[in-house]
Order: structure tokens, then C-alpha cells, then sequence
């Protein structure tokens, strides 16, 4: 599998880390209750098609990277530097 | 037997060759098989489970019979297809899976007990009683099962790996294939064309038509001459494409020394390419089909292209006497090349009622064969026509069912071969692989003329844009055929003939009602072997599908998985061996610890000294118990280079601290460390170490060896995806500085000796840190300790390492000290109560360890709000402890588990486990640290220590995990 960084260009995966949903990024406020910080730290989903995920391009630029990839065909629609995903939600 | 006048060998180069201890000559150019058959030598091998004689039965890959043994001693490698092997001077190769010879072999009379062996033998017989499984079932399976024997010895070949990108790859050299590389070769784009075979051209070679006016090698060279004068086109030989993966990446085994002679000359045996192209073409062509009647088996039955290829090719006729039986029009153009050859040809059988004539030779049509004679090489075949049965002497018979559409690398994302009628083969499914443009015979255009237009075509396609090349003149015959898959009677019609598996074995899986096609594989073990079905599973899934009365569209394939052919373990293994299997990493200290006779142990890829031992000494306590001593009496050296030191900068570093760790870092003065402790997110502790504020804007971190690189993607995922925000940057520095404990109550006298500016207690109190000048280096000193005494850590840049650590090692030794290890140092932290990953194993919280109260309550940090859940807070939680030996008994393990005196030692009583132990000379006991139910509330209780593994149990008592100095006075100095 290939994932286009957005620093480095197209690269091997075995370049990154695999962290997994990018609902990581989504943090949840101190006092946001019980059921927020229990879905965030451990529900996911599992969808058979697309995903947001985290990948850390750990033996590359050092970048976080959110990949938009399809679960059952592994197509790579997009990949965001996860500074940019966060600050766009900002 | 040689045809004089044919094939691409040289007959100016002879080779002398050994098969099963006999000598041979071959000729250059010819492969193991086409040498062995000019040889007139028929019977190649055994088959799996009966036994049976076998003869080579393609001319290719996907040979099932004929595997062999090549080599000598340690590099004897079996299964071999001798199909595949290139002859060389003196190859030495051996017959397999018989015993004690091919001619005549013990185990061959499992044939005689087939009707026992059918389907489903091996789930229905070693079934019971279970005690036999072990001392009967498993022995007699393990020394029937197998072809080839490995030799026992290390592999002595090499092997390496390799990286290749283009952007267009060709997957097969045959016309279209070959039309494609030249038509994007021309075009300018960056090609790689591989083809598994020795040489390019595919079935040009082993066939006589005429491509461009020309014989279809001829042409070939031709193609060959042009994309090797292209600078953007690389050609590959016996490389084989065994796995397309996601992305455009494919896998590639390169057989690079098989075909010759010499080895261990540097030159890898095999490399494994993996291929990153922007796009593809897939060439694979077609691969004939068998037809199964009675004893179809027999050496001497062979692919009808295959008898063509070794004419054709290498100038072998497989037998004097040839019969051609076949359903499709292809299989004609046999009879007219043998002839041609001046090659007998007793008959055409054509199970088509309107077969066409062929001049020179009796056709039968509407016939089939039935049955076939000659163990051990046939002798002649029964027909059913339709006036009735005829026997007719042969020594070769050539089977053509049709061709199937070598749709492999296709289905190898998921995708599944869609039926083509007309041709009666799987095709692929368009878009089957994103880039990938399949074309030619294994996208069913099966004339040449045909291939050559889809190559083109396929080029302009996978890279699109528009790229016209002119075609040369080339066969277009139409390819007619009336699919016929076995001959129905009495007697084993075989299908797989690796896994002998027979037309009644499909039919008796049906009728079990194994009805799926994935269930009928494994019931029946059709297409498990090394061919994975190649030549065999079309032929039993037609079968299957008739038997339960369903079309083969809705019956279906079973699954095409890489690799496409066999690939060697060392191979995709390769340089993984030995120094290559894991990186190295060696502190600025390593070679003057190894001087020093350390044994260095592996932390994560680091190696680091266990202790450094000294003449007289007996075991490894010894030198540990002296190295305490040092520390705790004058003065003690350690490499702390290991662990990760994490440069933090920039306005926000403080806010970056307080978030990472669950105390306050932004209230840390300049010029002072802390101690630090980092939760994840669900509470549970991930790392510990000290912090340095260096400068207002500018920290350095540590973190333990193990978890350095964790940290660091941890602070970068705070900095890029929680906090963009903020203002501050980080960098590993673990490799740019050397540091050096140095740990008792002389520390301060040694480095007073080599500091420019000597310090004192007051300008450089306990956890104070600053830069120093270090015998005229500008470096860095922190007063932190690991071991409860007067301690510090000097850092200076790596290059600086080695001859600090020689001059602090010296300096040590002068005051009665010296370098410690990693005994040594986990003693000292045992001693005194300090945590490691040994502790902090990922189900450890701030509360396990009673640091609870480390979490700051004036600041959000990772892992503070779930560190709060109530389950985490369980006054009854497995907590730290100190632990102590108390009875008779004085050993402590650790690991061993924790039950309450009078307490059975099962699971359901545990109470908690033992961490670490260390011997510690000061206090002349073990001292141990470990987890308990209730944690320091129990202080003064015994509990049981049962160690079921190394056989121990010793009473302990809980006591508080800092069994020396509890004061703290030692590390104030």
C-alpha cells in the first residue's frame, strides 16, 4: 500500500505508524462527561468502506497524516496533514 | 529424442548433466526437462499420495510432475520445476519422493489401496482413538507427506531485495506484452518488462507461425533489439510478478542464479523485487488445459502445447510415435508442426463431431480417449469412437482441453474472473485491479494478431494518452472449441495431479454435499499444491458444478491468492538474517565496554553492558554486588545514553509539558529538572522520566529507552493534531549527546576534577541542572539520581562520548569506584523503590503506583479525566509494594504470582505479582517490588509467593517499596 504524504509524496506504508480512527483528533473538553470521553478513547467504528484515519509518517517527515481509505478495497482517497484536519475544525 | 533442424538451442555448446546418478548430455539453451526428453528419459518424479509414476507434463511454471531436486549438500533445493530449471555444465539434480528408486518405490503401493484413500481420507481415518494421533497417525503422515527434503543444513546461497518504480510495468514478454513495452517505450514513458521465462517471447517461440514475414523469434529479437537501445526500458528475465498489493506495488521474484554453475560468488541465488508502477499491463497469457480420462497420468500424456514448445524450441520430440487428442482447432497445429518435423503422428482424436480433416493423418472425430497403458512411460491408448473402441500404440499423447486465461494477478485484490462462454474460460473483471489493463490471452483474445493489437492498445490505456504503433502481419485464426473436461467410465481420471486427486473424488465431495467450490478444494485437497491448481482446477470446478447441477459461472472459483508461483522463504526474508534481522544501535561507550569484557545485553535495538567483570570472579552477583558497592560507597559510571532525550522549544514548551505530563512543568525555575510522569489517554501510565528547563522557551526531556520513540510520535501527535495552536517545537536528540551517570557519595569529587568550573551543594543542589564545561567541552549537567545517592548526569556531544566515559571510568577507578551495568543499575533502583517498564506495563495507573497524587489538579493533562474513572480509583486495585522474604526460604522471582497465607495458589485467590527482584549487598537480602491487592494499606502483612514455573515458594512481607535509605538522605549529599 502506497500513501501519498503531503510533505514527502507517495510513499511505502511500512513508512508509517498506524494509530487508527481519527476521532483522535476530536478531543473532548475536561468536563464533557462520562459518554464523550468513553467514545472517544475506546468506541469505533468499523465501517465497511470509508474511513478517516491516523497514520504517522514515522520513518519519514514525522507528519500525522489523516487517510480517507476505503476498508474493504483499500483505495486511498485523500490524505490531510492532521494540523490542517484539526485546524479546520477549529 | 533430438529433431534435427529445430529449436533455439545450440548445438555448438554441449552440456554434461547428472539425473539420479546417471550422466547425460544436453545442449545450450535447453532447460532440465527438454534435456532429460532429448534423453528419452520419461518418468520424472512420484506423485504426492500414491506415488504414481509422472513424466513432465507442460513446458512451463506451471509444471506439476516434474520436480526435482537440484544441487548438492546444503544448497540442494527441492522442488525444483525442471520445466523451469536452465540446464548448466555439470548440474547434479535427483528425483524426488521415492524410495529406493524412481523405477521402483515402497510407497507406490498406496496406489493399490486407492479405493481406502478418496476423499475425505485423512478427516474420516485419523479420527480416532485420540491417542493414536501422536504415536501412529502423526509419524506415518509426517514420513508420507512431502516431496523434496530440505537438506538439515543452514541455507549457505544468498539472497537480497530489491526496489523498482516505473510507470508502466509489463507482466509477460509475449506478443503482447512485447507490443506493449515497445508501444510505451516509444511513447517515452519509464517501462519495466518482466517475464518469468529465460528468455522473451512467450509463445513465439515455441510455436511456428510468422509474425511481420518473419519466424516469430526472429521478430521477437527484433522487439528485443529496439527496447534495449531505449533508455526508459528495462527488461527482467526469469522474474516473476507473484503478488500485485495495493497501491500499484507488486511482488516480483527474480530467479537470478539458478541457471548457473557457480555460486557464492556474491551474486545472489534470487532477489525479491517489490515494484511500485503507476500503472500496468498484465500479459500473462493462457495455460492449456487437460482433459480427464482414465489414467491420464501416464508419462508421456502431455499438454499439447507443451509437445509443440519442446519441438518447436528446443528440437525434443517427447515420444516416435505421437497421438494428439484435443477438443479446439489449436490443437491441429500439433499434428502439422510433428509432421513437419518428420515426426510420426498415429492419430488426431478430436471430440468435436465436426472436427476439421487434416491431410496426412487419421482424425477421429467424435472420439475420445478413455484409457491409457505403460506405467512407467505409455505404450498406448484406448479410444471411444463412435463406431466403438480402438487401441492405437503411442508413446506420447498431447491433450488439449482449451486454453484458460491466466487470470492469477487479477483477483489478487479481491476481485473475482467473470465466465467467458464463447471461450470457455474465466476472463478477468474489467477495473479488477485500479492501473492494471489486462490484455491478450489473459484477457481471452487468443489469436496472435489479436495480442498484438491489445498490447498496443493496453499501453495507450494504462497510460492514457493516444499511442499508435503499426501492426505486423500475425495469425488470426479463429480459436473454436466444444469444452469437454473428463471422459466418462470406469477407473481413476485424474484432474490434480500434484494432489492426486480424481474426477470421482470431486463427485464423491458433491455428494457429501460439498457443494461450495472453497469446500470441494479442501475436502478433496483439488488444487493445494505447489501448482495451486493451474493445470487442474477449471477442469474440477466444471466437474462440481455438473454434479450439483449448477452452470460454472454460479459455482465459481475458488480464491487466487499470491504468490503465483512458490516463493522461498529466505527469499522474501532476504538480508533479514543474522545482523540484518534487526538494526543495531551501540552507545559512544560500546567498544570500550566490550574491552572491558561486558556482555552486552539487548534493550529494544540498544546494547548496553550487564556488568563489567573482573578476574576472580566467579559469576555475574559478583560483579554486580561490587558495582553496588561502588555506587553506594565511593563512586559508580553508566552509560544513560539510551534514553530519549527530547528537545523541546518555543514559547509554548511549557504548555506542551503541563499537557503531556500530569504535573506542573511551567512553575519549573531554569535551571532545575523534574521529575515527570505521562499518562495515555485512558489513564494508564506510559512513560516516566526527569525534565530540564534549560531556558525560559527551551526543556529536555527524558524518556526511558523503551519508550523514546512512542513519546516522541506521542508529543507530535499533541503538537500537529491537539494543539497546532501552539507555538513550540521538538526534536529528538537522544543520538546527539553521550551522557553519563555518575552515581555515589564521591560523584561530585570526580567531576569537580574534570569541570572547568568545579561545582558545590549550593550552586548545584539536588535536581538543579545547567551547562558546564567538561575538560574544555561545552556540556551539559543535571543533578538527578536513579539510585538514591548523591548523583549526577553529564552530557556531552556524542562525539565526546567515548573519551568521557575512558576518563570518568579512570577518574571512578581512582577513587575506589568504577563503571557500572545494567545489574548493577537495576539493584540500585530496586533498592530504592524506582519504576521502570517493568512496573509501568500499560495496565498500570498513577494510583497503582500511588502517585495519584501527581496528577495536578490545576490543569488539564492527558489521561486526567479517564485516570479519575471509579474502577481506577479502587482502594482494592493490585497496588506498588515493596516486598521482603521473611520465612526460610530466601529466594524472590519475578514473575511469580501473590496469594494470602492458607490460600490455595489458584488464579481465584491471586493477590498480585512480583515485578522485579534485585540481591542487595547493602541490605544482604533480595529486595523486590510488585503489585498487591490493597497496595501500602497491607504494609506489615505476609502473603505467599508461588512461583509455578521455576518451582519456588517463599513467604513474603509487604513492606514500603524504598527498603533503603526511606529518608532520602543519601541523594542530598
Amino acid at each position: 500500500m502506497r500513501i501519498e504524504c503531503p510533505i514527502c509524496g507517495s510513499r511505502d506504508r511500512r513508512e508509517f505508524y498506524y494509530q487508527g480512527a481519527a476521532v483522535a483528533v476530536a478531543r473532548p473538553a475536561p468536563d464533557a462527561g462520562a459518554e464523550a470521553w468513553d467514545d472517544y478513547v475506546h468506541l469505533r467504528d468499523n465501517p465497511a468502506g470509508w474511513h478517516d484515519e491516523l497514520w504517522h509518517h514515522e520513518a519519514g517527515c514525522g507528519a500525522w497524516v489523516v487517510v480517507t481509505r476505503n476498508l474493504t478495497t483499500h483505495e486511498i482517497r485523500d490524505v490531510q496533514l492532521a494540523q490542517s484536519v484539526k485546524e479546520a475544525s477549529a | 529424442m533430438r529433431v534435427a533442424g529445430k529449436g533455439l538451442i545450440d548445438r555448438a555448446a554441449p552440456l554434461s548433466f547428472r539425473f539420479d546418478g546417471h550422466s547425460y548430455d544436453g545442449l545450450a539453451g535447453d532447460t532440465l526437462a527438454s534435456a532429460l526428453l532429448a534423453n528419452g528419459i520419461k518418468l520424472m518424479g512420484r506423485s504426492f499420495k500414491y506415488h504414481r509414476p509422472r513424466g513432465v507434463y507442460s513446458a512451463g511454471s506451471e509444471e506439476p510432475n516434474a520436480l526435482v531436486t537440484v544441487g548438492r549438500g546444503a544448497a540442494a533445493e527441492p522442488n525444483i520445476r525442471a520445466t523451469v530449471q536452465e540446464l548448466y555444465g555439470g548440474l547434479e539434480a535427483v528425483s524426488q519422493n521415492r524410495w529406493p528408486s524412481l523405477g521402483f518405490d515402497v510407497l507406490s503401493l498406496n496406489d493399490l489401496g486407492a479405493p481406502f484413500l478418496g476423499a475425505g481420507f485423512y478427516y474420516k481415518t485419523f479420527m480416532w482413538p485420540q491417542s493414536f494421533w501422536e504415536k501412529v497417525y502423526e509419524p506415518f503422515i509426517r514420513r508420507a507427506a512431502g516431496l523434496g527434503g530440505l537438506s538439515g543444513a543452514p541455507n549457505p546461497d544468498h539472497y537480497d531485495k530489491g526496489y523498482l518504480f516505473c510507470d508502466l510495468l509489463v507482466i509477460g514478454a509475449g506478443p503482447t506484452g512485447l507490443m506493449a513495452a515497445l508501444a510505451a517505450g516509444r511513447a517515452g514513458a519509464d517501462v519495466l518488462l518482466v517475464d518469468e521465462d529465460s528468455r522473451m517471447g512467450g509463445r513465439l517461440l515455441a510455436e511456428t507461425q510468422e509474425v511481420g514475414g518473419q519466424p516469430g523469434h526472429l521478430w521477437v529479437d527484433n522487439v528485443l533489439a529496439e527496447l534495449d537501445s531505449l533508455p526508459n526500458v528495462r527488461r527482467m528475465v526469469r522474474t516473476t510478478v507473484t503478488g500485485v498489493h495495493d497501491g500499484g506495488t507488486f511482488g516480483a521474484l527474480e530467479r537470478v542464479s539458478h541457471h548457473r554453475g557457480t555460486r557464492g560468488d556474491g551474486v545472489p541465488l534470487e532477489t525479491f523485487w517489490r515494484i511500485v508502477a503507476k500503472s500496468s499491463v498484465l500479459a500473462a497469457g493462457a495455460l492449456e488445459r487437460g482433459i480427464a480420462f482414465r489414467n491420464n497420468d501416464r508419462p508421456g500424456i502431455m499438454q499439447a502445447g507443451a509437445v509443440r514448445a519442446y519441438l518447436n524450441r528446443w528440437g525434443v520430440t517427447p515420444g516416435k510415435t505421437v497421438t494428439v487428442f484435443g477438443n479446439n482447432d489449436g490443437a491441429h497445429q500439433t499434428v502439422r508442426d510433428l509432421q513437419d518435423a518428420g515426426v510420426h503422428v498415429a492419430a488426431l482424436i478430436d471430440s468435436r463431431e465436426d472436427a476439421p480433416l487434416l491431410p496426412g493423418v487419421q482424425v477421429f472425430k467424435g472420439s475420445v480417449v478413455s484409457n491409457a497403458a505403460g506405467r512407467h512411460g505409455l505404450e498406448a491408448i484406448t479410444l471411444r469412437t463412435p463406431l466403438g473402441e480402438e487401441r492405437i500404440a503411442t508413446d506420447c499423447l498431447a491433450v488439449s482441453g482449451g486454453w484458460n486465461a491466466t487470470v492469477h494477478l487479477t483477483c489478487h485484490l479481491g476481485a473475482r474472473p467473470e465466465w467467458s462462454e464463447q471461450i470457455a474460460s474465466f476472463v478477468p473483471m474489467a477495473g479488477a485491479v485500479p492501473g492494471m489493463v489486462a490484455a491478450g490471452a489473459c484477457n481471452g483474445q487468443m489469436s496472435t494478431a489479436a495480442c498484438l493489437a491489445a498490447g498496443v492498445a493496453a499501453a495507450g490505456q494504462a497510460l492514457g494518452r493516444e499511442i499508435s504503433v503499426d501492426l505486423p502481419q500475425a495469425e488470426d485464426d479463429p480459436y473454436r472449441l466444444s469444452p469437454i473436461w473428463a471422459v466418462p467410465g470406469k477407473g481413476r481420471a485424474w484432474l490434480d495431479f500434484q494432489n492426486d486427486v480424481s474426477v470421482k473424488d470431486v463427485k464423491q465431495a458433491a455428494h457429501e454435499n460439498f457443494r461450495s467450490v472453497e469446500h470441494m478444494k479442501r475436502y478433496t485437497t483439488q488444487g493445494m499444491a505447489t501448482d495451486q491448481g493451474k493445470n487442474s482446477n477449471m477442469q474440477a470446478l466444471a466437474l462440481l458444478a455438473d454434479a450439483t447441477g449448477r452452470g460454472i459461472p454460479e459455482t465459481g472459483t475458488t480464491t487466487f491468492r499470491p504468490p503465483y508461483t512458490p516463493v522461498a522463504i529466505a527469499a522474501l526474508g532476504a538480508g533479514a538474517r543474522g545482523k540484518g534481522f534487526a538494526p543495531e544501535r551501540f552507545t559512544t561507550s560500546h567498544a570500550v565496554s566490550v574491552e572491558m569484557g561486558a556482555p552486552m545485553v539487548a534493550t529494544g535495538l540498544w546494547y548496553r553492558p550487564s556488568y563489567f567483570p573482573r578476574e576472580r570472579e566467579n559469576t555475574w552477583r559478583d560483579s554486580c554486588d561490587r558495582e553496588v558497592g561502588y555506587v553506594r560507597n565511593s563512586v559508580g559510571v553508566c552509560d544513560v545514553s539510551t534514553l530519549g532525550k527530547i528537545d523541546i522549544q518555543g514559547p509554548d514548551a511549557a504548555a506542551l509539558l503541563d499537557f503531556a505530563y500530569t504535573n506542573m512543568f511551567s512553575t519549573l525555575k531554569v535551571g532545575r529538572v523534574r521529575y515527570g510522569l505521562m499518562l495515555r489517554e485512558d489513564g494508564h501510565v506510559m512513560d516516566d522520566g526527569t525534565t530540564a528547563r534549560l531556558g525560559e522557551t527551551h526543556y529536555v526531556m527524558t524518556t526511558t529507552t523503551a519508550a523514546a520513540g512512542p513519546v516522541m510520535r506521542h508529543l507530535e501527535f499533541i503538537t500537529q493534531a491537539l494543539r497546532p495552536d501552539w507555538d513550540v517545537r521538538i526534536t529528538s536528540a537522544t543520538e546527539q549527546w553521550a551522557q553519563f551517570a555518575v552515581a555515589g557519595p564521591k560523584a561530585r569529587d570526580l567531576l569537580n576534577g574534570l569541570l572547568d568550573t568545579p561545582i558545590d551543594n549550593d550552586s548545584f543542589p539536588f535536581m538543579a541542572c545547567g551547562d558546564v564545561s567538561v575538560a574544555g567541552v561545552a556540556g551539559r549537567l543535571f543533578r538527578i539520581s536513579f539510585s538514591g545517592e548523591h548523583a549526577y548526569e553529564v552530557a556531552v556531544p556524542a562525539r565526546y562520548g567515548e573519551s568521557l566515559f575512558k576518563l570518568l571510568v579512570e577518574r571512578a577507578e581512582a577513587l575506589e569506584g568504577g563503571a557500572y551495568g545494567m545489574e548493577a543499575l537495576n539493584v540500585l533502583r530496586i533498592e530504592k523503590g524506582f519504576i521502570t517498564h517493568a512496573e509501568i506495563t500499560g495496565r498500570v495507573t498513577a494510583f497503582d503506583c500511588h502517585m495519584e497524587r501527581m496528577i495536578s489538579a490545576k490543569k488539564d493533562c492527558i489521561g486526567k479525566t479517564m485516570a479519575q474513572r471509579e474502577g481506577l480509583l479502587d482502594p482494592d486495585r493490585e497496588r506498588l509494594v515493596g516486598l521482603k522474604a521473611v520465612g526460610p526460604v530466601k529466594q524472590i522471582t519475578a514473575g511469580a504470582h501473590l496469594f494470602n497465607e492458607g490460600d490455595a495458589a489458584h488464579r481465584v485467590h491471586d493477590q498480585g505479582y512480583v515485578t522485579s527482584v534485585g540481591w542487595s549487598p547493602s541490605l544482604e537480602r533480595y529486595v523486590a517490588l510488585g503489585f498487591v491487592r490493597g497496595g501500602m494499606a497491607r504494609v506489615g502483612e505476609r502473603v505467599r509467593m508461588v512461583d509455578h514455573l521455576r518451582d519456588v515458594e517463599t513467604v513474603l512481607e509487604i513492606v514500603d517499596p524504598v527498603q533503603f535509605d526511606p529518608e532520602g538522605e543519601r541523594v542530598r549529599g
